[in-house]
Order: C-alpha cells, then structure tokens, then sequence
C-alpha cells in the first residue's frame, strides 16, 4: 500500500509553497482585485511559466517536464492554497488537456510546446446561459469550418489567445480550437465573484475553427476533459480549504473574548474540526482522483466525481466557517477570508455545479453496479 | 503512488491467505454476541485458540507473551484477509486483548502477566473494562464507585455502566476511587477483578434498539488484595490513559467495499417504485444525499489507506483517523433515516416479515444514536480533533484543583 506521494514530489510540493509565498502573497491577490485588472498577475505567471509549472504534465517530446500528473497535483494545491491569481486552471487543466486528450499529433505538436512556454493562454468555452452546459444548452454553430455564437463566461477570456470550443456542427456538438485574436472575435470583461479570476463575454461571428477530435464526440470529450480538470481543481479547492483551516485555527488561538481565547469555546472548536473531518474526507478523495488520473486508470470518471464532490464541499464550507470564526474581521476587505470566500465559489462552479457533478456521480456509479 | 502490496507484505498475504483457506471455519456467521445470543461463543473460543497456535492471534505482540512477534502492518493484512473470507469471530477478545491485557502487561509483575497474557491471547479467558459510571461517561475521572482499604484487602463498593461483555467475561480491570479527598485525577487506582467474586452482579442494559449488548455492573463489598493493583495507589487516572492509547492505537484496515453501504442503497432504491411510478432511485433529491454519503464513505476509507501506507513504509500514521467514527455515525444515522423515510407510511414497520428489507433501515435507525454516543461521543470526538489535531486549548475547568468530595454533582 502506497497511497501518498513520494519524497520527490512532496518536495516539489513545499518548492511550490515556498515559491507561492514569495511570489504570491494574499496582499498581491487583493491588490490584483483593487486594481480592476482582468484578474491576471502577469509577473507571477512568467514566474509560473519559467518554473515549467505549466509542462509539468506535458510530455518531453511536446515541450513539457513530462513528470505527470502527480506532480501537477502537487502544484496545484499549492496554487489553490495561495489563491493564485493565473490563468493556470484554463490553460493547463482545461486547454492543455483537451488537446492531450482528443488532438491530433499535428495539433499537439502545434499547441503544447506553446502553452508550456506562455506564448499561449488557452482557456474553454462551454456555457451560454444560466444552467448546466448540456448538448441542448449550446447555440454555438460550426458551420464551413466557421464558429458563430456567445459564449458567457469564458475564464481569462480577456487574455487568453485561443478556446477549445464547444459548439454544434451539423447539429451536434464537437470540440473546436478557435483563435482569439482572429477577426470576428469579440470579447466584453466581465464582473465577477471572484475578482482575482478574470473572465469574459466572448462573441464569435464566422471565426474559423479547428475541429478538435471526432465529429459530434463533443459532449463525450468534453466530459473527459472536465473529469480531468476536476481533479486537478480538487487539489487547489483542498489547498484553499486547509489554508482556511489554518488560518480559522490561528485566528482562534489569538483572538480572545471574554477573558480567554475564541479557539477554547466549544462552538469554534467543534467548528474547527468538522473542518478537519471534511477536509480530511476531501484530500482521501483527490488522492484517489491523482491515482486515477495518473494512472488513466477504469475508474477516473467515479474518482473524478467524487474528488469533486467532496473538494467543493470541503473547500466552499472551510471557506464560509473561516469568515465566521474571523467574525466581524472576517467581513472586512483587509482580512484574507473572502479570498478563499470567492474562490471557492469560483472553483465550485468553473466546470460544473456540485449538483451537476453529484449527478454524474451516481449515475456513474448506476453504470458501474450495471456492468 | 500505487495501492499494491510490498513484495514482502505480498508475499506475508500469500501466507495468511493459504493457512485461511486451510483452517478458517466456512459456516462462521460472525453474530455480535449479546446475552441473547451466545450461541457463537464456542466457535469463536475455538478460532481465537487456532490462531493463537499459529501466531496469529495478536500477531504484533512478542512471542514470549503468545504473540507472532509480528509487524503492524502483517497486523492489518491478517485482519483483512480475515475479513475477506468473511470470519468474525474476535468480538469477544477485542476488549480484552486491545486494551486490558496491555494494562496488565504495562503495570503488572510477572507473575501476574504470564498467569494472564497466554489464556487471554488463546481465547481461554475473557476480559472486560470497567471504567464507565452513571456520574462519569464522557467524563471518565468523575468516577465514584470506592475502594476502601481493610487491612491487606480493598473493599469495593459502587455501580459500573456500559460494560461490554461483562456477563461473560472472567476477568475486568476496574478503575475506583481511593482517596475521595484528593483532586479528582490524583484519587483513582486500578485493580484486576475475577468477575466471579462475592458481590459482583451483573446486569444487562435494555437499549432503546431492544438490543442487550451492555451491561451494568453493581459492586457490594467486593474484596481484591492489594496484589491485584495495576500500577500505584492513586494513580489510576495514569493507568487508564494507557488502556485506552492502546485502544486508539489500533488502526482500521483500510479495506471495507467500495462507497460503503451506499451501492446497495442504490441498488435497493431502484427496486422500489415512489409516489409518481419511477424507482425511488430516480429522485433527484436522494440522489444527492447518494453522492454526499458515497464521497463520505469513500473518503474514510482512502482515509484508512492513507494510514496504512505511512505504516507500511515504517512511518508513524498521521492523525487523520480521528475523523472516523464521528463522520461514520451520524451517516449511517441520516442514511437510515432517509431510507426509512422514502418507505413512506411501510416505514414505521419494523416487522421483519412485513417491512421493506426485512427492517433493516428501522433496527438502523433505532440503533445509530448507540454509535454517536458509544467510544467517545460526537462532542467528545470534536473536543480531541481540536485539541489533540489543531491544537486548541482544552475547556476551562473546575474539577482540577478542589478535591474530588467537594465538587458539585448535581442529581
């Protein structure tokens, strides 16, 4: 039995927490709010680029480390915990790995080197309107190599320079690689939740685009991609939630009313460690999502879904009981609860709602006690 | 990052699961033993003497004491291939050799240890532990069954609760009170006890479930000599944190089915037709308590192989086991619920002829608040994550410097 991560890569893990710590510190993220930006730290992502952080999971032979998925798990919790202001989830997570998954060798070739030397941001474009992206929600049309139609929200949308796209094609929908900076392209910044996320309106009239695996395997690939990244996206939401854990356990510690600490009340212990418990169920099962993803084993679509289940829960309820413990400071600008506030919402929904995934949880698991 | 066995721990299950195959009971059902059903004591007797013969019987321990001379790890492989060919026969031991033989191991001369180590790790004789009393469950310390000294003997008088096994075990180790004078914690010692003495009587307790599996314990003028003391006189509030870090000691095996209970839910749910026609199994809002109690069930158990793999690569597991029991509980307390509750009106009938799943979801939920409370309660549970695992402080207290007769009691 060897369920953990190696030496190796809990030292790539502390590497990444110490660099983040330099480079990413909360004053940063909430100064990258201030400031109205596209919630896109420039600096800290040339920083992210020139550590391979987003090669990490790229093979050799396209640019990347080639050191896998463990790793960038590593990685990613780091970011989460940091509250990383980058556009590392849509260019890795989502981009990256679409074209990993379902891209021809001439379009690998074309694209990862890229995305692993920043001089591509690439992001996904799935939803139109409120509600869960399905084959029926989706307007977008491909018509003569051609992309017409709305997406809202596109994450990084003001930066990205290109989207794998979901959009119909003789009436079904496929996955296409669409260039940003072509003619026809228009994009609308959007105010968000999470400020330190940028994203945006993107309006495509007859853009071309690149058709990226079969003809109307759309929602098929498109699920992949999203079980893969849903992986990932748990580790940053069990980052987020432990560094909340942390940050409620201190704030308890040094917080005194009525002549003792807060953190001596059992109402803020018993709060504190049901935190514990569910951030402790959430890490069991992101661990199970890495070993899955790793290992592209059987099982990924179950793992997948429930790393997320249980990483939004754990993540969105660190997060609101952290702003609790914290009280009234907790509700102040100044005071870095409502970064994790606003991630964790951010996180919970990019890619799906919890209720969504806890459908596609269960019905997997119909699947599997059918077979 | 990988879920196989080391070649060693390979080849060690390899080993185990032969000598199962060989000598494991086939019709062993594995029934918890209350006092209406005794019936598997024999067979359980007869499996805890086989294994012992063949080392297996608390394998961690050293020869010299009957044990395997073993590692924790080739522990748990036993207890899950164990577990796997579906033997449940160590209930009546685990009391005894998880916690009250290593008390008497830690505490006792050797005479004493050799005149009980070996028949309890060969299952010849049964322990129990008594420790819990109507003023002090949570609060073990409050304890107020006496102990008075009468020339070389201690005469014991007062009330136990809550003791496993007592009505048939032969032996108990026994926490009371010496000297009511001094603080609470600085007042108790530990003796050994043959069950069978004049003026002890047990009791069996009536559960809420109708379940017996406890008992109460009265104690009128019982004599122990002071020979039987387990470590010194008043310091048995010492002693009794080692009985029970070696209960917590125990790791669980990590194994268990995938999700849990939750698949067969599932698959019951989709048995049985709601309100509108369609299986309960399609309602949207059961389906989401299925995912929140799947990831749960699955977490424990990632949970458990966590710790598993710090042991199995020589390292001291973390304290991410403490969540077990308080997540487990209060599931297993919502999922009978909610099962019962999408049996509509079927579901106050407990009838095992009559009810859906022959009662099964009813006896659940008339026996989860027993889990809640059993072991270390819900509340007690999160007081020792926050303070053992986040390091909070501990309650302000005022039983800590005044002695034990003068703190207020209440009824």
């Amino acid at each position: 039995m060897n369920f953990d991560f190696s030496d190796e890569q809990k030292a790539l893990k502390d590497e990444a927490r110490k660099f983040l710590a330099a480079k990413c510190p909360p004053d940063r993220v909430r100064k990258l709010m201030e400031e109205g930006s596209s919630g896109h730290d420039a600096d800290l992502w040339a920083a992210i680029i020139e550590q391979g952080w987003t090669g990490a999971a790229i093979p050799e032979e396209h640019g990347g480390l080639g050191l896998g998925y463990l790793e960038l798990c590593c990685i990613a919790e780091e970011l989460g915990r940091a509250v990383a202001p980058t556009p590392f989830a849509s260019s890795v997570y989502f981009f990256a790995e679409s074209v990993l998954l379902a891209g021809s060798d001439a379009q690998k070739a074309a694209y990862l080197p890229k995305i692993v030397t920043g001089e591509i941001i690439g992001t996904q474009g799935s939803s139109e309107k409120v509600g869960p992206v399905t084959a029926e929600s989706i307007d977008a049309e491909v018509s003569g190599g051609k992309l017409s139609g709305v997406k809202v929200p596109v994450m990084d949308g003001m930066i990205a320079t290109h989207a794998v796209v979901l959009a119909k094609e003789g009436g079904k929908p496929g996955l296409f690689i669409v260039d940003l900076s072509a003619d026809g392209v228009s994009r609308e910044q959007l105010r968000m939740m999470d400020a330190s996320r940028g994203a945006a309106k993107v309006s495509f009239s007859n853009v071309p685009a690149e058709r990226l695996g079969e003809a109307g395997e759309g929602i098929t690939l498109f699920d992949a991609v999203n079980d893969r990244a849903a992986v990932l996206m748990a580790f940053e939401q069990v980052g987020g939630a432990d560094m909340c854990l942390e940050m409620g356990r201190e704030y308890a510690l040094n917080r005194f009313a009525f002549g003792r600490p807060i953190g001596g009340y059992q109402a803020i212990k018993h709060k504190l460690a049901d935190m514990y418990c569910k951030n402790t169920l959430a890490r069991g099962n992101a661990y199970y999502g890495a070993w899955a993803l790793n290992t592209n084993a059987s099982e990924l679509p179950i793992a997948a879904a429930g790393a997320r289940v249980s990483a939004s829960d754990a993540y969105w309820n660190a997060a609101k009981e952290n702003v609790q413990v914290h009280g009234g400071m907790g509700f102040t600008w100044e005071v870095d609860c409502h970064l994790h506030y606003r991630r964790s919402q951010q996180i919970g929904l990019v890619a799906g709602s919890a209720r969504v995934w806890k459908e596609k949880l269960v019905s997997r698991i119909e699947r599997r006690n059918a077979a | 990052m990988d879920f196989n066995d080391s070649p060693e721990e390979a080849a060690y299950r390899a080993q185990v699961r032969a000598w199962l195959e060989a000598n494991a009971p086939r019709d062993a059902k594995g029934a918890s033993l209350g006092d209406e059903d005794e019936s598997q004591m024999d067979a359980c007797k007869a499996w805890q003497a086989t294994k012992a013969a063949a080392g297996y019987a608390q394998i961690r321990w050293p020869k010299e004491w009957g044990g395997g001379g073993g590692t924790t790890m080739q522990s748990v492989i036993f207890s899950q291939e164990e577990a796997r060919m579906g033997v449940q026969l160590g209930g009546p031991f685990a009391i005894g050799l998880g916690m009250c033989i290593p008390t008497v191991m830690a505490t006792a001369d050797d005479e004493t240890k050799k005149r009980f180590v070996g028949p309890a790790v060969r299952g010849e004789e049964i322990w129990c532990q008594l420790f819990s009393e109507p003023a002090g469950g949570s609060d073990v310390a409050a304890i107020r069954t006496r102990a008075v000294k009468d020339g070389e003997d201690w005469v014991i008088n007062g009330q136990k609760i809550w003791t496993s096994g007592a009505h048939y075990a032969q032996y108990g180790i026994v926490l009371v009170r010496t000297d009511p004078d001094a603080v609470k914690h600085k007042g108790l010692t530990m003796f050994w006890i043959d069950m069978k003495s004049p003026g002890v009587e047990c009791k069996t307790i009536h559960q809420m479930s109708g379940a017996r599996g406890f008992n109460e314990v009265f104690f009128t003028d019982v004599r122990v000599k002071d020979s039987q003391r387990l470590g010194a006189l008043h310091d048995g509030w010492n002693v009794s944190i080692i009985t029970l870090m070696n209960e917590r000691a125990s790791v669980s095996g990590g194994g268990g089915a995938v999700g849990g209970g939750v698949n067969n839910i599932l698959k019951a749910a989709q048995k049985v037709t709601g309100a509108d026609g369609a299986p309960l199994a399609q309602d949207a809002a059961l389906r989401e308590k299925m995912a929140d109690w799947y990831v749960m069930s699955e977490g424990l158990r990632f949970t458990g192989m966590r710790s598993l793999s710090a042991l199995s690569q020589g390292k001291t597991p973390g304290p991410e086991q403490s969540i077990s029991k308080l997540v487990y509980a209060s599931m297993a307390q919502d999922i009978a619920a909610t099962a019962v509750d999408l049996q509509d009106q079927f579901g106050m009938i407990r009838d095992e002829g009559v009810a859906a799943f022959h009662g099964a979801f009813q006896e659940a939920v008339l026996g989860s608040p027993g889990s809640r409370i059993a072991g270390g309660t819900d509340e007690i549970l999160r007081n020792i994550i926050a303070e053992r695992v986040l390091g909070l402080p501990g309650e302000i207290r005022v039983d800590k410097t005044m002695p034990f007769k003068d703190l207020p009691t209440g009824r």
